[in-house]
């Protein structure tokens, strides 16, 4: 087999892949984009594979197969069994093997050049350029593993452990140390450049290790959906940093869609919050609402039982459902999803609002209420449903907070500026709430103060249950 | 004239597909963003390409264990990565009918 034969199979590769992504324009055309990505896959792989048999014995294709059915096993088992709430922290483990495997196939390609094409046969000196390549990819992907783990931690929510927990952690002179270490790596991959010395390169891999780790611990849970994006995206960049250092453009093309993509959804999710991307990275946010929840004064809420809830539903026209992370903790969506059944069998419009950034990652709350079945035709993004709340019976806020809140209306508040679903204006809103707690934003939600508003205390599926049940 | 550098070379490949995936992305709609996530976790584990080179051709056990262990991981990422993808596109799927049924 040629190598040219092998790099126009490696192209038809990559289109496949672009049509992996293009499929995800509409639910409809998704599944065929996906089977296009696994066929992208499969030729990949069989050409490299046959380009190792021709190259050698092929005995060497044992331990290919090996880690592929380690791998392969695992991640099947992962993905037939995981729950869709748990989606975030899979996500996060899975950056965190990209990340990993570049670290390891940088590593070998440094320990014997030759063996991955990029030396000659026997000789052990690596062109200068691919050092440059090698070191960086090895150190995004060193940065992207553990920051991945880091943000699986902080996203399981239940490690004691105290870089897992979501409030970021914050010491004097954090970006000035941070600072410091990315000096020293481009100090040391300039080193590694010069001398191809594996010392260098050993260093360039353990400073991006702790980096990754002091990254994502300053960043706090509120961030999360852009912290999932931007690892998204480096463990693209990584791939293509791998794809320059082997030659190979089929890597250099799939880990750019990739780069970009997540790049474009951390900017979507920074709009969705009007947070500047530089603040986020910097991290810190959301450190000073546990200071803020003690010292707020109690004021009259006016509160309301499911049976209000129901009473109130099945008088209504029309209803809008704003779920929040909260239904996503409780696992509420199935019990939504039955009982606004019932309120459609009996004539109501019901439909559903999504913030961008409701739930721990982008696009979450969508997979759940696909997962319990809710036909996705009734599920609106912000901007198509905005204008609907005026309109609107009944808004049902579902354990969202920050998302709803009317103060990111006004001058001065923290969240100033931040689009909201604008639930403030249905005729009705009823807001079921563990406790009368602050959203990450630490700020007092004017909504759950107003007249036309009733909170409903409790566990959102308990609660949700109830309203069902006492609709009949 | 001297031939162009393979480095300049990809350096077109890269540009051109970074714009192509910006373009691409863009029209992801936002109800597909977790799928989306999912499946370039599976497209980011090309990767697995360097990791079979390394796995077979290197001589050395240091570098083979390297090897097998970038193939494990990045054969995580293809398998866990393409089918939840599909467990979710599914799920978006299934009440395309009902739905469409019941108008």
């Amino acid at each position: 087999m040629s190598m040219n034969l092998v790099t126009l199979l490696y192209l038809i590769a990559s289109i496949c892949f672009i049509h992996a992504l293009k499929g995800l324009s509409h639910p409809t055309t998704a599944v065929r984009g996906n089977y296009f990505g696994m066929a992208g896959m499969a030729i990949a792989m069989v050409t490299t594979a046959a380009l190792i048999i021709e190259h050698g014995d092929g005995k060497g294709l044992w331990w290919v197969v090996l880690g592929l059915l380690i791998g392969g096993s695992y991640g099947t088992w992962r993905a037939r069994t995981v729950e869709m709430t748990q989606m975030p922290e899979l996500i996060a483990f899975f950056h965190s093997m990209i990340g990993l495997a570049a670290v390891c196939i940088a590593a070998a390609t440094v320990g014997e050049p030759a063996a991955l094409g990029i030396a000659a046969e026997g000789s052990h000196v690596i062109p200068p350029g691919n050092r440059i390549e090698l070191s960086l990819g090895a150190f995004i992907g060193a940065v992207t593993f553990t920051g991945s783990v880091i943000a699986w931690g902080k996203l399981s929510g239940t490690y004691k452990f105290r870089l897992f927990q979501g409030r970021p952690v914050v010491y004097p002179g954090q970006h000035w140390i941070n600072l410091a270490m990315g000096i020293a790596t481009v100090v040391l991959i300039w080193a590694f450049w010069a001398t191809q010395s594996h010392f260098a390169f050993f260093l360039i891999c353990m400073l991006g290790f702790v980096i990754g780790v002091t990254l994502i611990i300053a960043i706090g849970g509120a961030d999360m959906p852009v912290v999932i994006s931007m690892l998204n995206s480096y463990s693209g960049w990584a791939a293509a940093g791998i794809g320059f250092s082997l030659e190979n453009s089929m890597l250099i093309i799939a880990g750019s869609l990739v780069g970009s993509s997540g790049a474009i959804l951390s900017y979507i999710m920074c709009k969705a919050m009007n947070r500047p991307f530089l603040s986020v990275i910097l991290g810190g946010f959301g450190g000073e609402t546990a200071a803020a929840e003690g010292d707020e004064e109690q004021r009259p809420v006016k509160q309301g039982s499911a049976d209000d809830v129901a009473f109130m539903l099945s008088n209504a026209d029309s209803v809008i459902i704003v779920p929040g992370y909260g239904l996503a903790v409780a696992r509420a969506q199935h019990a939504v999803k039955e009982m606004v059944d019932k309120l459609i069998d009996k004539g109501i419009q019901v439909r559903y609002a999504i913030h961008p950034v409701a739930g721990r990652m982008p696009g979450h709350m969508n997979v759940l209420l696909a997962e319990a079945e809710v036909p996705y035709d009734q599920v609106f993004e912000m901007d198509d449903i905005n204008s609907e709340f005026g309109e609107t019976d009944v808004a049902i806020v579902l354990g969202a907070n920050d998302v709803v809140n009317p103060a990111a209306l006004e001058k001065g508040s923290s969240i100033y500026g931040m689009p909201i679903l604008e639930a403030y204006k249905a005729r009705s809103v009823i807001v079921n709430k563990r406790t009368m707690a602050t959203g990450y934003a630490g700020l007092d939600n004017e909504l759950f103060y107003m007249d036309k508003t009733m909170m409903v205390f409790g566990d959102a599926k308990k609660v949700i249950e109830a309203v069902g049940k006492a609709i009949d | 004239m001297e031939a162009v550098s393979l480095t300049i070379i990809n350096i077109i490949i890269f540009v051109l597909a970074i714009y192509v995936g910006y373009h691409v992305v863009w029209t992801v709609t936002p109800a597909l963003h977790t799928p989306l996530l999912a499946v370039t976790n599976a497209i980011s584990a090309i990767v697995v390409v360097g990791a079979m080179l390394a796995a077979a051709q290197t001589e050395g056990a240091f570098g083979t264990f390297l090897g097998v262990a970038a193939v494990a991981l990045a054969s995580v990422n293809i398998f866990g990565g393409f089918l939840v993808t599909l467990r979710m596109l599914e799920m978006f799927k299934k009440k395309d009918r009902p739905a469409k049924a019941a108008n």
